[in-house]
């Protein structure tokens, strides 16, 4: 059907203002994000919401997602960014250590964005019944968790899982035993939390040990995914921060304070994430979708010291625990 | 300029061996070594695997006639275009804990054998080829005639002759099988001295901040496909000779 002029008309009106929106848009700032897989969905969600705010107001975004650790390499080889969201403080400190982020950067208002905790994901009625970290470690469980040395993920798991332990009274020669009693049940050690995902859901092992946020993001995909939050276990907390060489950093500024706020806060919540604005964290849905447990630590834990004691102890690359511990369970001497 | 440079950078920044000490040392860690040996026996196998099963596909296209002939032909370069992370999932899909088949190889050995199997099956197909095509059938009618089996006239007849085709496509696979990485980290569940290749265990050097070890690596298996494609060029200059006379 032949267009009549009116409509013309109104097409070529709508192109040009989509033009001169865009154009306008372009002119002012851009902001760059770097961040990890699992937020993809919810960041997107806070950018629109942010727009509409009077700060976001014309603000463009380049969004970039993939495996933290990845991201902040390539931030620190010359990916441009403003702002960094991370699934661990230790990839943050290599881009401290490649003098791009402020060392104080959790010190200063912002720093932490969001937590989550480190969970078990479980087969269609849990039909091992676990419940706690001690269920990993029974003969014929079969567990799935990434490569400690490549993937953030795996060293959170590593250090609720020895933490798990302190706080159960065990010393810190049983709770390192334990990590590798852990490991001689692991059954497929991917480069990537995300990928460990997926290996759990083709069919292998029988626990996942992962992020609430990766299983409940799983979930929202349509994936059919249950989970158990040991009583012991370790709060994640994800940072993010403002580049120091940004062109834009009062407008990456104030997208950090957003994400505080309590529109943003809620759609972390929504998408599986724990608030970590109070208002938030107080209602009483938050509250339900994201159980207190007795036993939740951090990683400045005493037992654990921090990411820089932890890297050190645990994943270094000649000396660390897990080189030792993944020699012993599949190397020559293990038989 | 453009394959030189990369790997002279390659080598350079593999020298001082990493955080694990000298080059050496890189190379020595027993981590490394029992990705290198796993890589080096799966890619070899797949390779002769396929040197059997790439030559019976030429074979059959070459000489049989059969409806959807113009299909099978196309399909076999389909691994060339696909994204071999689709080529894990494919092997997964079949091989895995969910398998309409019944077949649970995934997280083996086995798995990652397979995974190599799909991926380098072209290139001993797409090399025998030609050479069965060219091959003239007069030959093996004067064997015939002179009372030789079908067995004798395949081993001292026809093997001699493609032989030198079957030999390059199966460096080829292997070099190329020696390199996979994306199929492979999908189906072998990765397990450190068991199950990880040299190709993930560059990765997760490299993730884990020492690149120059996973430099080191690198070079190494650079070194092996080296000598491997060498010996490809040797085995064409061979082949060719009566042709130059």
């Amino acid at each position: 059907m032949p267009m009549n002029n009116t409509r013309k008309m109104t097409l070529v009106a709508a192109v040009v203002a989509a033009l001169v929106t865009a154009a306008a848009a372009a002119a002012g700032t851009n902001l760059a994000i770097v961040g990890y897989s699992t937020p993809k969905t919810v960041m997107g969600k806070i950018i629109q919401a942010w727009q509409q705010t009077r700060d976001g107001q014309g603000v463009t975004f380049t969004q970039s997602y993939g495996p933290s650790t990845d991201q902040a390499r390539a931030v620190a080889n010359g990916l441009k960014a403003d702002i960094v969201f991370l699934s661990t403080g230790d990839d943050v400190n290599l881009l401290v250590d490649a003098g791009l982020v402020d060392s104080k950067w959790n010190r200063q208002s912002y720093g932490i964005a969001a937590d989550t905790v480190v969970v078990f994901a479980v087969r269609d009625g849990n039909p091992k019944h676990i419940k706690g970290w001690a269920d990993l470690v029974k003969p014929g469980v079969q567990v799935v968790t990434p490569n400690p040395f490549s993937s953030g993920s795996a060293k959170w798991n590593i250090l609720a899982a020895y933490g798990a332990e302190r706080r159960l009274g065990k010393t810190d020669k049983q709770a390192t035993a334990y990590v590798q009693q852990l490991f001689q049940h692991v059954v497929s050690q991917d480069t990537s939390g995300s990928n460990a995902t997926n290996t759990f859901l083709s069919g292998k092992g029988d626990v996942l040990i992962t992020y609430e946020s990766e299983a409940i993001n799983a979930r929202l995909q349509g994936k059919n995914i249950q989970y158990v939050i040991p009583r012991q276990t370790m709060l994640i907390q994800l940072p993010a921060a403002v580049l120091q060489k940004s062109s834009n950093k009062d407008a990456a500024n104030n997208f950090i304070r957003y994400l505080k706020s309590v529109p943003a806060q809620e759609l972390f919540a929504q998408y599986g994430f724990r608030p970590v604005n109070p208002t938030v964290a107080k209602e009483a849905s938050v509250q339900k979708e994201f159980p207190a447990r007795p036993g939740i630590f951090k990683i400045d834990d005493k037992y654990i010291g921090g990411w820089r004691q932890a890297d050190k102890v645990w994943f270094d690359l000649k000396s660390g625990r897990m080189v030792k511990i993944e020699e012993a369970v599949g190397g020559p001497s293990s038989g | 300029m453009v394959v030189a440079l990369p790997i002279a950078a390659l080598v350079w920044s593999s020298r001082s061996g990493g955080v694990s000490g000298s080059f050496w040392d890189a190379i020595t860690n027993p981590e490394a070594l029992a990705a290198l040996k796993l890589t080096l026996a799966v890619a070899a196998l797949a390779a002769l695997t396929n040197a059997v099963l790439g030559t019976i596909t030429a074979w059959v296209l070459v000489r049989d006639d059969f409806r959807g002939k113009s299909l099978v032909n196309a399909t076999i370069d389909l691994p060339f275009a696909l994204p071999t992370i689709v080529a894990g999932l494919v092997v997964l899909a079949l091989y895995g804990p969910y398998s309409p088949i019944g077949v649970h190889l995934a997280f083996t050995r086995a798995a990652i054998w397979l995974a190599l199997l799909f991926v380098t099956l072209p290139f001993v197909v797409r090399t025998v080829q030609p050479v069965l095509l060219e091959l003239d059938t007069e030959m093996e009618e004067a064997a015939r005639s002179l009372g030789a089996s079908e067995r004798t006239i395949f081993f001292r007849v026809v093997l001699p002759t493609i032989l030198p085709g079957i030999l390059s496509g199966v460096t080829m696979a292997f070099a190329r099988a020696v390199g996979e990485i994306g199929a492979v980290t999908i189906i072998s569940g990765n397990q450190p001295y068991r199950t990880e290749v040299a190709s993930v265990f560059i990765l997760n050097r490299s993730q884990a901040g020492d690149p120059a070890g996973a430099a080191a690596v690198a070079v190494v298996l650079l070194t092996i496909s080296f000598v491997v494609l060498l010996a490809v060029g040797a085995i064409r200059h061979r082949a060719t000779r009566y042709e130059r006379g």
